[in-house]
């Protein structure tokens, strides 16, 4: 079987890179579950949509917008299809119940394949193995799709944005949650997660806080928390038994990458995803990844975004478009954890967008992108690490350059 | 009565306090005029847009995403919730069909915000 571009994942960052690509090459689109949408179908709350629809849309709404531009376009969409392999020649090795094994030889492929929750053996919390732990994500799934209560009496282990949104959601189902508890000292999930699913229904945050055992044979009957030191210690004498019969994990989303590790793409240690240029084309010509999969968003608009980017440019590749100039390296500087894209490598769009995490929260700050000398600033009253920032420059600052490219956050600005 | 607020209208997330005087409202702990505006209408009339699932017969799910068409007050959400509960719509479903009108008075209509085909079709 062949193709122009492979997309591999149905979710938001898939859909919007194979209708971008399919305005000019042949795609096909791969997708593991038999259904379109990714995660969005059981987000079923809204605050999607806000940059690119100038509108508060829930989760499947925001994806039925994308999924009936796919039914009308000829992308061939194969769902109930699993990705077995990619290797670096682009062969895509896939199986699906009615195919079998599929070999797909592709010109270019588009890595969308999300991110995964991180799980309570990847947190080492000891104590039993009973039912009754679920990540959030997986809990959003039995209550808002599957028609089912995970529990009654719940605690939340990690104020991420799902276990907030979670929080909520719990309430409104007629359970009782106990408490959302956060190792860090201050919250891992948008303020106005905070705000809304927590304040709003008084449901208590303990930060520095976390859980330290799960008790009950065959149900969780209790887990105990404690509160930690400054190196998120545990500290002794603060534990506390809360009885319950379920605990869910919010704790982190890692991007899942097995299959771009397998095609040989060089990976970032930060972000947990392969590092891309501002086509979003990774180390392996040819090889596209967007949304999730590059790095964890908080807006799924950002993830539209940057995924019409990466079809775009996976179809030019396609049909023989590209042209490439000098490899500049993006470095991160003062308080970044992060920055994608990584390098550049063509500077042919009217603007490059970086995305980036801070380390540390400041305010009144300025973002300075600079090679031997500043050469964009912008400012910005608050970055924290949570919130992803962005800074969108003109490319025409960006041509001539030579060497590095190094990002900042620093330096206060005046009022 | 002093009420406080963490406004969301940006990351800054403004720890506000609003105190009704009479028939003014004093806003204090904002930085901008969008704090002033989200306190005022949190402590007068917060509103909500509701979104849950209904049950669905014969869909390919059991459960319907539905939301409200406009906010309604924040105190009436769980109790429309719970009348939500009784509600069963009919697959096939299409996207924005209205399936409970004016739910308990509210003048919102709860639509759908999926399309739902029918189970073995």
């Amino acid at each position: 079987m062949k193709t122009d571009v492979a997309v591999i994942g149905g979710g938001p960052a898939g859909l919007a890179a194979a209708l971008k690509a399919s305005e000019q090459a042949k795609v096909m689109l791969l997708e593991r579950e038999n259904e379109l949408g990714g995660i969005l179908p059981q987000c079923i709350h809204n605050g999607f949509g806000n940059f690119i629809f100038k509108k508060m849309l829930t989760g499947p709404e925001y994806a039925h917008h994308f999924m009936g531009k796919v039914e009308k376009s000829d992308i061939d969409v194969k769902t109930e299809t699993a990705v077995l392999e990619i290797n670096e020649d682009k062969t895509i090795v896939a199986t699906n119940p009615s195919d079998g094994i599929l070999e797909i030889k592709a010109k270019a492929i588009v890595l969308a394949m999300g991110c995964r929750e991180r799980s309570r053996a990847q947190i080492l919390i000891p104590g039993t193995r009973p039912a009754g732990v679920y990540t959030a994500g997986t809990a959003q799934r039995l209550i808002n799709i599957e028609g089912v209560m995970p529990g009654k009496r719940i605690v939340i282990l990690g104020s991420g944005d799902v276990g907030l949104i979670m929080a909520r959601r719990f309430i409104l189902e007629g359970a009782e949650v106990e408490g959302v508890y956060e190792i860090m000292q201050k919250p891992g999930g948008l303020t106005r997660n905070v705000v809304q699913c927590l304040e709003d229904y008084g449901i208590p945050l303990l930060l520095s806080h976390t859980v330290t055992n799960i008790k009950g044979k065959k149900r969780v009957e209790a887990v105990t928390v404690a509160k930690v030191d400054k190196s998120m210690k545990p500290i002794k004498g603060t534990e506390r038994v809360i009885p319950c019969d379920c605990l869910i994990l919010a704790v982190g989303l890692i991007p899942e990458n097995e299959l771009s590790k397998q095609a040989g793409v060089v990976m970032d240690e930060k972000t947990g995803g392969p590092v891309v240029d501002e086509h979003m084309e990774t180390s392996v010509p040819g090889i596209f990844a967007c949304g999730n999969v590059v790095h964890v968003h908080d807006l799924v608009d950002d993830v539209t975004m940057v995924s019409e980017i990466a079809g775009e440019y996976a179809a030019k590749y396609a049909t023989g478009e590209i042209e490439r100039g000098k490899e500049i390296k993006v470095v991160v500087g003062d308080n970044v954890r992060y920055v994608v894209p990584q390098f550049l490598r063509s500077i042919d769009m009217d603007n490059v967008t970086f995305y980036f995490r801070v380390k540390e929260e400041d305010k009144n700050v300025k973002v300075i992108i600079s090679e031997s000398m500043a050469i964009f600033e912008k400012k910005e009253r608050i970055v924290k690490p949570p919130e992803m920032v962005k800074a969108s420059v003109p490319s025409e600052l960006l041509k001539g350059i030579q060497n590095e490219l190094r990002i900042d956050v620093r330096g206060k600005y005046e009022k | 009565m002093k009420s406080k607020f963490t406004c969301i209208e940006c990351p800054l997330g403004c720890a506000i306090t609003a105190e009704k005087k009479g028939d003014e409202i004093i806003v204090t702990g904002n930085k901008c005029n969008r704090g002033k505006d989200y306190a005022i209408r949190e402590l007068t009339d917060p509103k909500r847009i509701l979104t849950t699932t209904v049950f669905v017969e014969n869909g390919i799910h059991p459960l319907l995403p539905v939301k409200s068409d406009r906010e309604i007050p924040k105190n009436l959400i769980k109790k429309c919730i719970g009348e939500l509960s009784k509600v069963r719509a009919k697959a096939p479903v299409k996207y924005g069909d209205v399936i409970c009108k004016n739910v308990m008075g509210t003048g919102a209509n709860i639509v759908s915000s999926c399309s739902m085909v029918r189970k073995n079709e």
